[in-house]
Order: C-alpha cells, then structure tokens, then sequence
C-alpha cells in the first residue's frame, strides 16, 4: 500500500463532490413527504469554515422522510460504530417533529440515500449534525402543519402539534394525522422560513435517558457488521503485505499457491492476493505463496523515536501568545521546566478493516466497516476509474472505529479485487495486518517551561507542542505571560517524521497535550505546596464553567485538601475539548512489589451542554475512562524500522475487566449552551489524572507514558536507590 | 483442499447437522460461512480476543483455534441458538436491559462466556464475573455495563449477588 494515498492532515484534504442522484434516490419512495432543504450552517453552532470543512453539499438535501404509514425515516451520513447515534439522532428528530422515538427508523452511512458527511469522528455527530438534522424536522413540523391548515380549513396559528398529528389548539378533537397528510403525495418541500428550535426546557423526547435501540440485533447474532453480508458466488480475498513499511518486493513465487483448488490468484500492479471460496481457503492459498522483500536499513525503534523526533528541524507554530515570557520570567522566582513523552499506540477495534465490493461494468456497491462513507466512494471512484455516481457505500454496523476507520484501504482492495475477478470480493484485514496498517496516534513530547512567583502565581508558561496535534494545547488557566507552539500535527506531518501512518486517535491531541498540561500543573502545586484542586481553582480566574466542574467531581470524589504526594494514591485533573468541559478525580493503588496500578476509582464531572441522551453520554464517558486506562498503563506500538512488533493482543495489551475502577459520573447541568460532543472528551484527561495519582500515591512523577509495570519498577528501584 | 474431506456430524443450537469439511478446518469459518452463522466473530485469529467464543459441551472455546474434528458428535452452541421461539435469553435480556455493549462485536462471545459461567456457578460473585470474562475483550470500554448485566441476570435466574 502506498502510504502516501491514506495520508490526511487532521481530515482537510480531500474535495468532496457531492453525487447523490436524487431522483434515483426518490424513486425508491412510493410516496411521503421528503424534507430537503439548503445547508446554510451558519448560525447553526457549525464554526466558521477551516480549510477542509464546510464543504457540504449547496444542494437540495434530504434528511428526513415521513412515509404513508407515518414512519418517519431518518438518514445520516454518520455511522454506528457503538457510540449510540442510532438512537441518539432519532431522538433528536422525533423531539422536533414530535412523534414517538419508537416511529422513527433509521438510515446511516448509505451514500445513495443519506446526505453528503465529511465522516463521524471528532465528537461532532451530536454538536455539528444535530443542530441540522432537527433544523430539518422542524421545517418539516412546519410543512406539516401547512398541509393541515389546507385540510381541515383553519389559519396555521390555530393548530399545534403532537405525537404525530396536527391538531387544533383550542379543539384538540379536530386532527389529522402525519400519516394521512403524507398519504397519496409526494411531496418533496424546500423551505428557506427559519423556524426556532425547542429550548431544553421544553424536552420530552431528549434529555430522557434512552437505552439503545440496536441491542436486540446484537445480542441475537443478528446484526449484521460488513464481514456478515453474503453474496452469491462471493471470494474472500488475502493481500500480500511486506513484512515492514519500506519494504520492497524482489521476487515472488504463486505456484503452489495456484495448483490449490478453489483458488484465484490476481497478480496486478502493487496487489498479490490469494482468493478462495472460503476465508480459511484464502489464507491456506496465501500462506503458500513465496515472496522476498527487501528490508531497508533503519535504526528506528521505540526506544529512540522520541530523539528522532526532536532532532528535526523545526521552527515552531506560536499559535497563541499573551504577554511576554520575558517579563514572566523575571516575575518568576521558582522555574520548572519538564518534557512529557507519549508513544504510539493502535485504535485495534476488534472489528478489523472488512470491505465487501461488487464492481460490474458501470456500478460499484461497496460494504464497508468505514468511519467515512462518503470518502470511500470517493477513494473506489478514483481507484476504478469510475464515475463518483456509479459508486455507492453501504455502511452496516462498525465493530468499532475510534479514528481508525478513516482510510479506507480495505474498501479500495475490495473494490479493484472485484474488478479484477468479476467476483464480489471480500478483504477483511487480520490481526496482524491491522496492526501494520493502522494510522497509530503520533508518538510526541510536550516541553513545559513554567515558574511560580513568590505568592504561587504561575507567572509564565511556554507550551511547546512537537507532533502530538494542536487540539487542546491552549492555555485556559489564568496565567499573564505565556506561548503555546506547535510542531508539525497529528498527520504525517511531511515525510522523515513517522516511520509509518500516524493520525487521528479518541481525543487527538488533546490525549498528550492534557497529559502534560495537567501533569504539569500538579508539578507546579507541589512546588508551591498547595492542594491540587486549590491551586487549580487559583488560576481559573473568571472560568466559572471550569471551576464548576471541577468543584463537581471533587464533591462526588469526597475530595480532601492535601499536598501531593500524600501517600492516599488521589489524584485530579480537568480540561476543555473542543467545549466539552470535563474534571476527573482518581484513586489508585500502586502494588511496589509488581509495579502494578490498579485503579480503583474514578469520577468524571462533564459539562457537555444542552443534554439529548445522558444514558449515552454517561456510557461514552464510562468508555472514555476504560479505554483511557489502556494507553495510561499498558499501550504502546513496538517497532523495530518499519516492522511493527506488535500483530496480537498478546503483546498488545489494554483494558480488561479486572483493571477496571468503580465509575461514576456527574452530568453538570447547563441548558444554556447548545449540545456539545461527549465521544471523546473524558478519555483525554486520563493520562494526567492517573499520573497524578499514582505521583500521590508514591511520589513519583511520570514522564513518560504508558506506566507499566517494569516502568514502574524501575522507577521505584531509582528512587530507593537516591534516597539512600 | 481436496485433501483429508470427511463428514461431521454434531448437534448445532439443538439441531443435528452433517457437514464435509478438511478435518483442521477451524470451527469458527465453517460456522461463519459453511453453516451461515455469522453472530460469531472473527477478532484476533490466535484466540486472544474471544469475539469468536462459542460453548462445545458446555464448555466455552475460542472457535478459531477450534478443529472441527474435535466437535464431532458434540453439542455446539452459538449466539444464534441462546433464544428460544423469539424469547430472549435472561442474559440477552438483560444486557439489553443495562446497555451491555456498545459496538455489539464482542457481545456474543461475552453472553456465551457468561451462559457457561451460569452453567457451573448459577451464583457468582463479582469477582468470579470478572475473572470468568477477564480474557474476553471489550475495545468500546463497556465492561462495567456488562458486569452489571451479567449480574443482573443472575440475580433474574435466581442466583447472582451472592457477594
């Protein structure tokens, strides 16, 4: 696979035509209402356009259908990978429509029949889609109610709605359906009226706790994920991959492999693959093909990557900057300067990469467990030579994704397999193979120079960011003089930088960028012999919505005022990810015999805005603080050049049930603010608040995660050692 | 693959069924494309994952690693044949019940996991819960739901919480 292809800088490179043929798509309809309308996101909580985003569609939309039966048909270009969409859009919907939830079905990642999306990653399904989606069920409230007005000879300021009809304010008797309006019409409605959204106070639907609606499919066997879906006459397919990036194929030998039954052996451009009837066929046809690679020279592993690092040249990014770090140093009395390392680590969701396609002369449908649809039918457009029209992307359930599934080279193998046989064809990556093309999170440091003055004020503070990503790197304490550079991104970041794909991963950025931070901090109030959560609270200045979640999750913590370390094994932190504010409180135990941490408790306060289904977001933090725990503790990508040690979870290993904390979480209310993402914000304060736990449970600081057992050891051996 | 073709015969989800196969064909691809049951998932492909658990005799297996020579005259049990008539399973039932996934791609090796715990400990403790599931992997972090589900359905079979 060339590299190069799946690079993308934070998700900004790509164009994204949009193709959807609507009158295909309207076909398929026997009649109803359709709501379409222009995007026009501004003032709809959507920031101004970055390069890369705002490029949805100008065109006619649809984004909801209301059927003769009075179903309601939701279609979103997000897709299910367990963060609970599925039932959290629909809720939204049905609130503004008013209908019951229980009405409304659900179309997700199908890119004949769901509106153009740049992909579900970023926490941005509820905070950026939402806002449009019940923009649209309001509208579509609106057309509904002028139908009514028609049929039943009233003014439209006489009627109101509920739970599916339409019916007269002062006579409630007098109604019609949702059902019999959309009856016998088409009816396809633009309409450019601005219509008011409802306030959380006024909330039935959303703001309820909502279980999920696909749990029955997934505890039956039934849900189908995309290595379920059967074609007649379908191949499964094995790629041959080098055994390190870099690598170049010398020579290659296919015959024993091709005197197997069954088996089809494609040899074209970069693809080797070993095609059989059955999954355990291709792999017996693929294990007999004999191939010599040549393995470059590199030096490069995981124990010197950080060197690496650092050593390329680079002037920086100041991308914020208050005061004079000059004057903050002459301020300054105490200066503490600390440099924080984080390693690569694998989405590895136990769903691996599956496509499946079938490519006839004019039409490609492809199955793919895939973050991003639209990009897929991009990807198989080019990759075919195909018109993007002629290409649709089928998105059944994704076991998983986490930032991973953004690439999509499963579905470009799939499709030009298919191609090539004539056959639908099936590539679902192994273990290994997921591991050796995953986009790991960038291995980075963050260098902290800081000082105190002489009344424990942080007086300067210079955050130098190298690789980790931009993504919560700014600076919300109240601190007079201070520089926030940046160097290179989460992507690629050119080439000579990663040995191999890096990219997105849960809480890009802000996973290594918190971690320092609030590491730091803690560092700061010991040096300044305060209580964490008080010196926090110190310099939060007018952060009112800081200051209250910190100040919730103390409370449900039972947190007590002390210096670190206290030898208690407590420990705090708290964060802003892109508006989501979060605080975490923490008690470990650190077994010194065998390094281990175990933590034993956890409680996460999130202000997350207006709420739409706290089931959802208290399951998503509870995931965040499980998942976190992993790259805290135990993950990390081993390397060797562009071999990647690490094929299985026997090496790589993260949470279990028996590391898992009792936690608890605290929604902290607040109405006001529009709906903000919950997917990822918690898992990005893990790092600190376990660092500055285990810091207080044994007065050692970490530097460097994860804190494994011999890591810990170690330490603890150093540290006896120095205090002889 | 011409070689080593014999017939197996075993009882899958209470229904007898023969099928020719390659004596080491594992378990796991004959279900998932032979016999068309999918609800049982390939994760790993070396046993480390337990996506792809299924019960032989009671007995949870990963199905990846299993032959299946070894099931002949054996009773399998998958995902697919732990609801009866429609009726969900008490342990399907409350993992609906406490949100005990999220993807759902680990989910029917975790119910079959803990339908086998029953089998041997109609009332285990938390603890014994979590040493019984301690090598089925969940990636999404919805482990402290599951916990709760699977207590909960002991507790709803008449045992469970007897901490």
């Amino acid at each position: 696979m060339k590299d190069e292809k799946y690079v993308d800088q934070e998700f900004s490179e790509k164009t994204a035509p949009f193709t959807l043929d609507r009158r295909e798509f309207i076909k398929l309809l026997s009649g109803g209402i359709i709501v379409s309308f222009s995007l026009d996101i501004s003032g709809w909580g959507e920031p101004a356009p970055q390069p890369g985003y705002g490029r949805e569609p100008k065109d006619l939309n649809a984004y909801l259908i209301i059927k003769e039966d009075g179903r309601v048909t939701c279609l979103t270009g997000k897709i299910e990978m367990g963060q609970g969409v599925i039932t959290s859009l629909p809720q939204m919907l049905a609130e503004e429509l008013d209908v019951p939830l229980k009405s409304v079905d659900i179309v997700l990642g199908d890119t004949d029949l769901c509106p153009w999306d740049m992909g579900t990653f970023g926490s941005r399904s509820t905070k950026f889609y939402g806002p449009l989606l019940r923009r649209a069920a309001a509208q579509a409230r609106e057309i509904l109610i002028e139908l009514a007005a028609d049929k039943l000879g009233l003014s439209e300021d006489k009627l109101t709605v509920e739970e599916g009809f339409v019916l007269e304010k002062s006579n409630p008797q007098n109604k019609v359906s949702y059902a019999s309006l959309a009856k016998g019409k088409r009816i396809e409605r633009h309409l450019d009226k601005e219509v008011s959204l409802k306030s959380a106070t006024d909330f039935s639907v959303c703001g309820e706790p909502r279980y999920r609606t696909d749990s029955h499919e997934k505890v039956t066997g039934e849900a189908k994920f995309t290595g379920d879906i059967r074609l007649e006459g379908m191949l499964y397919a094995r790629i041959l991959r080098p055994p390190a990036h870099r690598a170049r194929l010398i020579s290659v030998d296919t015959s024993e492999a091709e005197r197997m039954n069954d088996v089809k052996i494609v040899r074209n451009g970069d693809i080797i693959a070993a095609l059989h009837p059955t999954p355990d066929g291709a792999e017996e046809a693929f294990r007999k093909i004999q191939a010599d690679f040549d393995v470059p020279e590199d030096d490069l592993d995981h124990t010197n990557i950080y060197e690496h690092l650092l050593k390329i040249p680079s002037e920086g990014n100041v991308i914020e900057k208050e005061g004079s770090l000059e004057e903050g140093k002459k301020l300054s009395t105490k200066s503490i300067e600390e440099s924080y390392y984080n390693c690569y680590v694998a989405h590895a969701p136990l769903e691996t990469h599956t496509a499946l396609a079938q490519v006839d002369k004019n039409k490609a449908t492809v199955w793919a467990s895939t973050q991003t649809p639209f990009r897929a039918k991009d990807d198989v457009a080019e990759a075919l030579g195909m018109p993007p029209e002629n290409v649709r992307i089928i998105t059944p359930f994704v076991g998983g994704g986490f930032g991973g599934k953004t690439h999509n080279g499963q579905v470009v193998e799939a499709a030009k397999l298919s191609k090539l046989t004539g056959k639908p064809v099936q590539v679902a990556w192994s273990r290994p193979e997921e591991f050796f093309f995953d986009n790991y999170r960038p291995a980075s440091i963050i260098k902290i120079r800081s000082g105190l003055d002489e009344k424990n004020r942080i007086v300067y503070w210079h955050f130098e960011n190298f690789y980790a990503g931009e993504r919560s790197s700014q600076m919300y304490y109240d601190v007079p003089h201070y520089q926030t550079v940046m160097h290179g991104s989460w992507g690629r970041g050119g080439s000579g930088i990663h040995p191999f794909g890096v990219g997105a991963w849960r809480g890009p950025g802000s996973n290594t960028n918190i971690y320092a931070r609030e590491s730091h901090i803690d560092i700061l109030a010991s040096a300044a012999e305060m209580d964490p959560l008080e010196f926090r609270l110190n310099h939060l200045g007018n952060d009112k919505r800081m200051q209250r979640v910190l100040n919730a999750a103390a409370e449900k913590f039972g947190w007590k005022a002390s210096r670190s370390p206290s030898g208690r094994g407590h420990g705090i932190a708290c964060l802003d990810y892109l508006g989501t504010y979060v605080a975490l409180c923490a008690h470990v135990d650190v077994d010194k015999k065998s390094g281990a941490i175990q933590a034993k408790r956890i409680v996460v306060a999130q202000d997350t805005g207006t709420i739409i289904n706290p089931q959802g977001i208290t399951i998503q933090i509870e995931g965040c603080v499980v998942m976190g725990l992993g790259y805290c503790l135990s993950e990390e990508i081993h390397f060797n050049g562009g071999q990647i040690l690490d094929t299985n979870f026997d090496t790589y290993e993260f949470t279990r049930f028996s590391w898992v904390p009792e936690i608890e979480v605290v929604l902290v209310e607040n109405p006001d603010l529009a709906p903000q993402g919950c997917g990822e914000p918690a898992i990005t304060g893990m790092g600190a608040v376990i660092a500055n736990a285990v810091y207080d449970a044994i007065g050692i600081r970490f530097f460097e995660l994860p804190m494994t057992p011999d890591r810990v050891k170690a330490k603890l051996s150093e540290h006896r050692m120095s205090s002889f | 693959m011409g070689r080593d073709i014999k017939t197996f015969r075993f009882t899958l989800n209470s229904k007898p069924v023969q099928i020719s196969a390659r004596k080491d064909r594992m378990l796991l691809w004959v279900l998932r494309t032979e016999l068309g049951l999918t609800g049982t998932k390939f994760g790993c492909g070396e046993g480390f994952c337990g996506a792809c658990t299924v019960l032989v005799d009671d007995e949870p297996v990963r199905s990846c690693q299993y032959p299946i020579k070894d099931a002949e005259g054996k009773k399998v049990l998958t995902i697919e044949g732990l609801a009866k008539n429609g009726d969900l399973h008490p342990i399907q039932m409350a993992f609906v019940d406490h949100d005990g996934l999220q993807c759902g791609f680990c989910t029917p090796g975790m119910i079959l996991t803990a339908y086998s715990l029953f089998l041997k400990n109609p009332k285990p403790s938390r603890a014994e819960i979590i040493r019984a599931l301690d090598d089925n992997l969940c990636r999404c972090g919805a482990h402290s739901r599951i916990i709760q589900a699977i207590d909960a359905a002991a507790v709803s079979m008449g045992g469970g919480s007897s901490r």
